[in-house]
């Protein structure tokens, strides 16, 4: 049997403060997850391009992104959401400046029929999104806790199929 | 809508969507009668031309892409363009031919955005193509699918789809083998029969009628609907070299906008981008793109600017039908690029960005180092054309009540598939009655 296609995408700019959040989890992600354990994962670090996260999300079985968020929580706040099952909420805004995102290409691929039937977003709280700035020791431990909670999801779903519980949010990371 | 007092109106829009960037829109109406029209830009100004003071000529190409996500092309090939200008440098033969699918690729993938993500859901009444998807999948997936024939364009040549890092002054860094362009093939073929689809739907909307005698300017060539040479030519008789731009046009700062609003000396604001394009060049346009442009009902010259989508459309058939014959007549070239040696100089380009006229200006020192840089987006050279449209519609359309006068203006503003950030270097609308 085909092993299930899954696309793990981390969304933002490396070189804006804690927006690199998204690419600091893909980065730790390969380097914990053996290939062999999830044949069928593809990660991918992602701009926000809606064209593009529309295309590969149309290629997949499942997926889970990641990506900073501002919702007014303290900086490092995990927020965990089964978009298969409803659009984010709008309280997140996004580091997204071009008014086409994540948001947009979820929505968009829910429109058109292409949303894969398991898909996860992992939101961080931002602390700053300064051009040139470290991620924040908040958000760079959260990153490690997103990685754990990204890991045993792939693991679930990589040795059995499962139904994927509803919205869950707000825990505080790690 | 608020009213602070019985006598005044005001609508404002304080985020304007479908537009890249930052600004706001101020009319102010009295006794019936458009007083002033401001567009005013606060996106943050980018510095880019001081940023490439003191920086090696060879990276213009790629530190100009990052102006623009959209449009990086445009901005690379008015770079190398301007900077081979500046070195005697001449790039012919299948390199040029190859930077002309390039550009082909840039406007398939920008305009089809436009058209079908950002303009269209305007004329059937959506608040955005998520909305328009819900009814109408089918025609946000063909306009996903002209796309990404474009993206695919960009991606081979330019190494990536967005910011291509393959741009050289002289050339390439590596060009592709007859091969791996004839993979394009089949995708244009399809994508060129969805743009003269695009072209029928779209001339079935509804326009108002907007009517403005417009002066035009844009690139004109011998023989090609043009892209990335040719003389800037204007409606009312400017022929002149790049090299004389500056001449002709000026730049002036004004307190509402980060960007700088350009003006004709001596005359007032012009139109650049897809109208101006057309209405210059129809004669040059290929045969397909000709009959679909009679078909849709498009004459000479176009001069509403909502229609501005029709023009898109049928630029997207040129588009495609201008990259399949270049690769069917793609031979590959021995080298990536030109030999190029620095040297002192000074040099321009304009090319045609989807959006308009693209002027850059390099200054070099002996080692090619850049020591001044000049660079005129469409949209700062639009500006005042937004707001002088606004300034001549607003008035007839006073009757309309507030929601739908306040789309209308907005959609006069989304007209000019406006790149903000390219301009500073997004909209607020605030609309005062008296």
């Amino acid at each position: 049997m085909a092993p299930l296609r899954i696309l793990v995408a981390g969304v933002g700019n490396p070189l804006r403060g804690d927006d690199a959040a998204g690419p600091m989890a893909i980065e730790r992600l390969q380097a914990r997850m053996p290939q062999a354990s999830c044949p069928g994962v593809e990660y991918m670090v992602s701009g926000g391009e809606t064209g593009e996260l529309l295309g590969r999300l149309e290629a997949c079985d499942a997926a889970i992104l990641i990506d900073a968020c501002v919702s007014g929580a303290e900086a490092g706040t995990i927020h965990e959401f089964d978009v298969a099952a409803g659009p984010l909420p709008q309280r997140l805004g996004g580091f997204s400046s071009h008014g086409f995102g994540v948001h947009e290409a979820l929505e968009l691929a829910r429109a058109l029929g292409q949303l894969p039937a398991r898909c996860r977003v992992l939101a961080i709280d931002a602390q700053r999104d300064t051009h040139g700035a470290p991620v924040s020791a908040a958000v760079e431990a959260a990153v490690d806790a997103v990685v754990d909670r990204v890991r045993r999801q792939l693991q679930c779903w990589c040795t059995r199929p499962v139904t994927q519980p509803g919205v869950s949010g707000g825990s505080r990371g790690p | 809508m608020t009213a602070s007092d019985p006598g005044t109106r005001t609508i404002s829009v304080n985020y304007m969507a479908r537009v890249e960037g930052e600004g706001a829109l101020k009319v102010v109406v009295r006794n019936g009668a458009v007083e002033r029209a401001e567009l005013r830009i606060f996106e943050s100004p980018r510095f880019f031309e001081a940023l490439l003071r003191g920086r090696p000529s060879a990276e213009a190409p790629d530190v100009t892409a990052r102006i623009c996500g959209i449009c990086p092309v445009a901005y690379q090939m008015s770079a190398v363009h301007a900077i081979e200008r500046a070195l005697g440098v001449h790039v012919d033969g299948p390199l040029r031919a190859l930077r002309r699918l390039l550009y082909c690729g840039e406007w398939i993938e920008s305009h089809a955005l436009h058209v079908y993500m950002l303009h269209a859901p305007d004329f059937l009444g959506y608040a955005g193509a998520i909305d328009m998807a819900r009814d109408h999948a089918d025609v946000v997936r063909r306009g996903l699918e002209l796309k990404k024939a474009g993206n695919a364009i960009v991606a081979l040549l330019g190494g990536r789809e967005i910011h291509p890092i393959n741009v050289r002054v002289g050339g390439f860094y590596r060009v592709p083998r007859v091969g791996e362009l004839r993979k394009l093939v089949e995708p244009l073929q399809r994508a060129r029969e969805t743009a003269l689809e695009a072209v029928r739907w779209v001339a079935g909307f509804e326009y108002p009628d907007a009517e403005r005698d417009y002066v035009f300017v844009a690139l004109r060539h011998p023989d090609e609907y043009p892209f990335n040479e040719g003389r800037i030519v204007a409606s009312h008789g400017l022929d002149i070299d790049v090299a004389d731009y500056e001449r002709h046009f000026e730049e002036l700062h004004v307190a509402r906008s980060n960007a700088l609003h350009s003006r004709l000396i001596g005359g007032g604001d012009y139109l650049v981008g897809p109208l101006a394009r057309y209405s210059l060049n129809a004669d040059r346009l290929g045969g397909l793109a000709r009959e679909a442009a009679a078909a849709a009902g498009l004459g000479r010259e176009c001069r509403n600017p909502f229609r501005s989508i029709i023009v898109r459309a049928v630029e997207i058939v040129q588009a495609c039908d201008e990259a399949l014959r270049i690769i069917a007549d793609y031979r590959m070239p021995e080298q990536a690029a030109v030999p190029v040696e620095m040297a002192a100089g000074s040099g321009c380009a304009a090319t045609e960005a989807p959006r308009g006229l693209l002027y850059h200006r390099y200054a070099l020192k002996p080692d090619g180092t850049i020591a001044e840089a000049r660079i005129v987006p469409p949209t700062a050279q639009n500006q005042a054309s937004i707001e002088a449209d606004l300034f001549a519609h607003v008035g007839r359309w006073l009757d309309l009540d507030e929601d739908a006068l306040r789309e209308r203006c907005e959609q006069a503003v989304r007209n000019y598939d406006p790149c903000i950030s390219c301009a500073t270097h997004f909209l607020k609308l605030e609309i005062d009655r008296g």
